[in-house]
């Protein structure tokens, strides 16, 4: 009987749920990750790169995250294809508002009008929602730097710093207890995502190869948005391993001298 | 403030002015009809973007948009007649901006303009004594000034003019100019 409710995006359970849709946000849950942090004087973007296969021709230098706009970059958690549809519609959207009103739309409008496509595909029938998890970086001149996400559901909330894909609720936690309010700069944010990224993916050692790293900042009145080189993310790797190692041996001689200092009483 | 009706005055304390938001005002010329209908769409779609999203429009963006609207217009069935200037004050940049636009769409940033027959006699005038740096006060008096010269040389009578202000403190209206001396 349940299958009744689940193979219809339209339809409420009757526990009132809608089925599809939490099925499309758990499909974002097994998504590689996206991390977003907002900096004093920019944005950070990071993802992971599931597949790195060495015969993969390497086309694109990013693969996850697209520049939208003038002002605005996203990165997408979830099928693939279904996120190229929505970059498109994102793209079209940003250029539609530049023509009408010859100036870049502000960050909170372009998420808006993507979660009404989004909330529609939860409403109207015979489809199934987009599967797709979004993180947007952007500047406007209201607000500022901005980064928001958005769901398959079509919600979408603003954010200091968040993350969305694989174990992304562990990575918000680590964030919470990370994330300075107003005492972060760009630099800051980028070992932070190392940090994050670095205790949050299975892997033993952080690696260039599957990580994409964008930032955002205003230089002479006009937007920046750069996605990382191997090799600048290498120097970041090697930072954060340093300030990790530092941090341990710290800690480790910490544990050592409080331990002496005990004996020492008796 | 006439408003003509082939060779009658209608009206003679018409408002040609319309106000789109509270730092953006359209002044209209043209086709009797046109003029207000295409105001009113103008004015009312500003209004909704207010609404949709907690902040108005600012001037270049609105001026874009009219364009952008009018420029449609014009090679469909259905174009509009109209003539028209747009003031509005930008806080966020603390700039004034005066914006030129006519019947066929193309829209110009000016320091001052003048439309129909009474430009043929006040654009010299504000050429003469047009100055960057004038004040409210001295602008007022440029009007004066080219009210004064329709009265002379044209010879349809347009005595009164309406005035107003869009400054930081929003819009303000100014006592009329009313021509003054001798036709020729």
């Amino acid at each position: 009987m349940a299958r009744r409710y689940d193979s219809k995006t339209t339809i409420f359970s009757p526990e009132g749920r809608l089925y599809q849709v939490e099925y499309a946000m758990e499909a974002i849950g097994h998504a590689g990750t996206c991390l977003g942090i907002l900096a004093n004087d920019g944005i950070v973007l990071a993802a992971e790169r599931r597949n790195t296969n060495k015969l993969l021709d390497d086309v694109f230098l990013s693969d996850k995250i697209y520049k939208i706009d003038e002002d605005m970059a996203c990165c997408v958690a979830g099928i693939t294809s279904d996120a190229n549809v929505l970059t498109n519609e994102l793209r079209a959207i940003a250029q539609r508002h530049t023509l009408q009103f010859g100036e870049p739309i502000p960050c909170e409008q372009l998420v808006m009008r993507l979660c009404d496509i989004k909330q529609a595909y939860t409403q109207y029938g015979g489809k199934r929602p987009f599967g797709v998890s979004i993180l947007y970086m952007g500047w406007d001149r209201r607000h500022g730097y901005q980064l928001y996400q958005s769901d398959p559901s079509g919600n979408y909330s603003g954010w200091k710093a968040t993350c969305i894909g694989n174990s992304s609720a562990a990575a918000v936690s680590i964030l919470k207890q990370e994330y300075k309010e107003g005492e972060t700069d760009l630099h800051h944010a980028l070992l932070l995502a190392l940090k994050v990224l670095s205790k949050t993916l299975d892997m033993n050692k952080l690696n260039a190869e599957k990580l994409e790293l964008a930032t955002l900042i205003r230089k002479d009145n006009k937007t920046e948005i750069v996605v990382l080189g191997v090799e600048e993310v290498n120097k970041l790797i090697e930072e954060h391993d340093k300030k990790e190692a530092e941090a341990e041996a710290a800690k480790q001689e910490k544990a050592s001298g409080s331990g002496s200092g005990k004996s020492s009483d008796k | 403030m006439s408003h003509l009706q082939s060779i009658m005055v209608q009206k003679s304390d018409d408002d040609k002015m319309h106000q789109l938001s509270s730092n953006l005002i359209m002044a209209v010329s043209g086709e009797a009809g046109d003029t207000t209908q295409f105001a009113e769409y103008i004015a009312k779609n500003i209004q909704l973007y207010k609404m949709r999203n907690g902040y108005e429009l600012t001037p270049s963006a609105a001026v874009h948009f009219t364009r952008h609207t009018l420029a449609t217009h014009l090679r469909s069935r259905e174009p509009y007649f109209v003539n028209l200037l747009m003031g509005g004050f930008d806080p966020d940049s603390n700039t004034s901006e005066l914006y030129y636009m006519d019947y066929l769409a193309a829209s110009v940033p000016v320091k001052y303009y003048a439309f129909g027959y009474g430009g043929m006699f006040t654009l010299a005038v504000m050429d003469k004594d047009y100055r960057p740096n004038m004040n409210v006060d001295e602008a007022y008096e440029l009007l004066k000034k080219c009210a004064n010269e329709i009265k002379r040389r044209f010879i349809i009578n347009l005595p009164k003019f309406r005035v107003r202000v869009i400054s930081k403190d929003g819009i303000k209206e100014l006592p009329y100019v009313v021509a003054e001396g001798e036709a020729a």
